[in-house]
């Protein structure tokens, strides 16, 4: 005999059905703000003090909080300059997740700010970015050193401009752990093993780092290679040309393996590192004064600052130690294209890649500018100041981030590739050859696309 | 039907009428379900680019490639766990909250996690899970728990240098074993570090115990102290002014592998093992002195992670199937449970034998609801699994947008896992609209 089931029931376990899965992650599908009228009448221009009266720009970048405000700032002053109106979309980390849908979707933003130049050349493959006007191009022309524009181009053509550069190659450290300890700044990588000996006896655990942030781990492992390798190695393994197996490969890996197998080097150990991701590291070494050092970028001085440390003085810096022969220098930056043919979109970049565009952010605390015309002045601190001075002296002898001018797949994506093999490398750094075994497997599969 | 002719031959409305009432359902099934599935279908029989085809060759991967299995494996590992808890928890919840005078009450705080999106479900687990006990529920509590019964002591973190200078040296286990093997009569020191100075800041100055001060001809003295200076300096292993004694830890002397002595240092850090006979005997501190103190579990590590994510899983849909099962509860027939009652069956029996009998199409549904669930579960994994553990975390779904959007760009692939899932749905979908058609009849 078949019991009857209640009509109530029957409906809200349809309904349970078919609403389980709608809270998405990601805020993908938005509706664009597209543009409402570009160039509504014909001739008359240059009339108006404002020429973008009434465009709409939609610019899309991963910035949050403070750097999104800041950026903001410089929209601002665009709009103000222009009258256009600039919305602003922030795709997260996973800048690919966030355009890949509205570009198949024939719906993209005007502008996207990308992290990756890799990115660059795979959307220009996509026939989905629009070339730059020859006005914008003659603003890269003036304020960029060619490696930057060769950096923003593909297939031939230039698609893009490096607005935003991140210095790698830093370390940053707490300068009261320092002093309890006794250790001080360290010229090459033995010495900082050496320091972190130190500060590790004096029961302050060295390093705090994002393992759950992939990318800060490709960061360090640039360096290393960089520093270990030189430069001609490392440019042969960015493209693949020498596979993850390369003995120069296997040297750096045990290198890193001197900080990552030592309990008491990291806070919380492997395991906690790993489940720390940025800048949560960053509190912990300024916020919660845990541990001493943390291995990351210029943009580090903004978590610093907000977890109550004076930069500069309780939180400093150091260049990254010498492992091999060479110093090195590791570059990131953020890379705007046009998605759309716009009058707008490309007013937008003309402004990011000028001089007058360039000076509004620098005056803004954790920008560091690529423009060589952007007089290290403006910037709001010392620091910042040394390391554009670095940036662009250095022009040709700099290389750009690995991982990011990898396949996003290999070099840029959560749980994936190179952020994956590494956090499991710093979970067994014992298995060294194991590690390359399966960054090769991955690189390979990544690069054959 | 057009041919035939003549009066109407039939009840009701048209056939024209009747399509025409379809026709803005059909046509949106065929826009939104229809059209996106032979597509879905159609687009995972080519590769990422979507200009070759590879025929099956993408439905191939998903069962050689390791990432996917363990897709798999975790999708199983949920549809075997989720769906039983929540209507075993839903059926518990809704018999005893039958017999509580304030049931509504505690329904509706039960039901109350559905009203919460699974994403931001998602984001108060991920913070619940946290490891560090001052900011996640879960290690809060088991660290409580576990410091009522065991208090930790001692001295967590402190070990010997490493280098062949230092006297004492850390064994495999933590023991700490002094290198030199010690007669009575003799004064060994044991320096430690990592420990920071200003965490023994009030303690006395540490004393050397030197022969010439006394060591009785049958004991064995020395010092446990912290050898590490603020600000760096001191003369490693040996005893400095500012250096701290660490009080309290156990010492042992060993000899042919027994325990001959056994001691506590004093404030200043000296200890003396006493009773000796004379020979050689190993000093050592025993590992219970540098315990860690217990830290709660590591929530989100690889091991636990997925019983983590379901048990925020549960959080969510307990509620909900304790509602319908409620429902499900109040049409069951009084009169079956009162005539078991007087026939003197008790309670456990009026429920083993009576309750579930009669609930079972409810909770049969409830359950093939939930495995249709969790099938397709994606945002809890998303949002709870930090970016380091995802990949053992993963999911079909999750699985599935990530190769199509979320780095991967391959489509293709995308599809043919979109198909997988569908093809695994389909089965219960069928199951739990014929039993609907059932009852409707």
């Amino acid at each position: 005999m078949m019991r009857k089931l209640p009509i109530p029931i029957a409906l809200l376990a349809l309904a349970a059905v078919a609403c389980g899965g709608n809270s998405g992650g990601n805020s993908g599908g938005e509706p664009a703000v597209g543009q409402t009228s570009a160039s509504s009448g014909g001739g008359d221009a240059a009339a108006a003090a404002k020429p973008l009266d009434g465009v709409t720009i939609e610019v899309a970048a991963k910035w949050t909080g403070d750097e999104q405000a800041n950026f903001e700032q410089v929209l601002k002053a665009f709009q103000d300059k222009t009258g256009a109106t600039v919305t602003y979309a922030s795709t997260g980390e996973d800048t690919g997740a966030f355009l890949g849908p509205r570009i198949q979707g024939n719906n993209p933003p005007d502008v996207a700010i990308l992290p990756q130049p890799g990115l660059v050349q795979q959307y220009a493959d996509e026939n989905a970015l629009k070339p730059l006007t020859p006005e914008v191009q003659a603003q890269i022309d003036q304020n960029y050193t060619p490696y930057w524009k060769e950096l923003g181009s593909a297939n031939g053509q230039v698609y893009g401009v490096l607005v935003k550069a991140a210095h790698k190659s830093l370390i940053w450290y707490r300068q009261q752990a320092f002093d309890d300890a006794g250790a001080q700044e360290a010229a090459t990588w033995d010495d900082l093993v050496k320091n972190a000996q130190l500060l590790a006896d004096s029961g302050t655990p060295p390093f705090a780092l994002c393992g759950a942030s992939g990318w800060t781990l490709t960061d360090l492992f640039e360096n290393v290679y960089l520093s270990s390798a030189g430069p001609e190695n490392y440019d042969k393994l960015s493209k693949h040309e020498i596979p993850w197996t390369d003995p120069t490969v296997t040297t750096a890996l045990e290198k890193m393996a001197q900080i990552f197998g030592k309990k008491e080097f990291l806070l919380g150990g492997a395991s906690g590192a790993l489940q720390t991701d940025f800048p949560t590291c960053v509190t912990q070494v300024y916020g919660q004064k845990k541990a001493a050092m943390v291995i990351e970028a210029d943009f580090v001085a903004g978590a610093a600052a907000q977890s109550g440390a004076k930069v500069g003085e309780d939180a400093k810096a150091m260049a990254f130690p010498k492992v091999g022969d060479t110093e090195p220098v590791v570059l990131g930056g953020d890379i705007a294209v046009a998605l759309k043919d716009s009058k707008g979109a490309m007013a937008l970049l003309e402004f990011l890649a000028s001089k007058e565009g360039g000076e509004i952010w620098a005056k803004l605390p954790g920008y560091l500018s690529p423009n060589r015309n952007v007089s290290p002045d403006n910037y709001p601190n010392e620091l910042t100041k040394q390391l554009a001075q670095t940036i662009i002296s250095a022009g040709e002898a700099v290389r750009y981030d690995m991982s990011d001018l990898a396949p996003s797949a290999f070099g840029g994506t959560d749980g994936k590739g190179e952020w994956k093999d590494l956090q499991d490398f710093l979970r067994d750094p014992s298995d060294v050859k194991g590690a390359q075994k399966k960054l090769e497997a991955d690189a390979a599969k990544a690069f054959k696309k | 039907m057009t041919e035939r002719k003549g009066p109407r031959a039939r009840l009701g409305p048209s056939p024209t009428l009747a399509v025409l009432f379809l026709l803005p359902a059909l046509l949106l099934l065929g826009v939104w379900m229809v059209y996106p599935v032979i597509y879905s279908i159609f687009r995972s029989l080519y590769d990422a680019t979507g200009e070759r085809f590879v025929g099956l060759g993408n439905y191939g991967s998903i069962f050689t490639d390791s990432a996917t299995l363990t897709t798999i494996r975790n999708n199983i590992i949920w549809v075997v766990v989720a769906p039983l808890v929540v209507t075993v928890l839903g059926l518990i919840f809704a018999v005893l909250t039958e017999r509580i005078r304030w049931a509504t009450a505690f329904k509706l705080v039960l039901f109350m996690p559905m009203a919460v999106s699974l994403l931001a479900a998602g984001v108060i687990f991920r913070l619940v899970y946290e490891q560090d006990p001052d900011k996640g529920v879960a290690n809060a509590v088991l660290t409580t728990v576990h410091d009522t019964f065991s208090a930790g002591q001692g001295y967590p973190g402190a070990r010997p240098r490493e280098n062949d200078q230092s006297p004492a040296v850390a064994q495999q286990d933590g023991t700490v074993t002094v290198r030199q093997p010690a007669r009575p009569g003799q004064a060994v020191l044991i320096p430690l570090v990592g420990l920071p100075p200003d965490s023994v800041k009030d303690a006395p100055p540490a004393t050397a115990v030197a022969p010439a001060d006394g060591v009785a001809a049958d004991a064995i003295g020395g010092t446990v102290w912290l050898d590490v200076v603020r600000g760096g300096g001191g003369t490693v292993n040996q005893v400095d002014p500012q250096e701290k004694g660490l009080a309290g830890i156990t010492v042992e002397a060993v000899s042919d592998g027994q325990v001959k002595a056994t001691t506590e240092t004093a404030a200043d850090g000296t200890f003396h093992l006493t009773g000796l006979p004379a020979g050689s005997y190993t000093v050592r501190l025993p590992q219970s002195n540098f315990a860690a103190p217990f830290n709660g579990l590591t929530w989100l590590g690889p091991t636990l992670i997925t019983p983590a994510i379901i048990g925020a899983y549960i959080w969510v849909w307990a509620g909900f199937a304790m509602v319908l099962i409620a429902a499900g509860l109040s049409a069951v027939p009084r009169d079956a449970l009162e005539a078991a009652r007087i026939d003197g069956a008790t309670e456990w029996q009026v429920f083993r034998r009576i309750t579930v009998p009669l609930l079972a199409p409810v909770l049969l549904v409830v359950f093939v609801t939930m495995v249709i669930n969790v099938l397709k579960v994606f945002d809890l994994v998303f949002i709870i699994a930090p970016g380091s553990v995802q990949p053992q975390a993963n999911v079909i779904a999750l699985e599935m947008w990530r190769v199509s959007f979320g780095g991967g760009n391959n489509q293709g692939m995308g599809s043919a896992l979109a198909i997988f899932l569908l093809v695994l749905v389909v089965p219960f979908m069928i199951f739990n609209i014929r039993r609907f058609r059932r009852d409707e009849r």
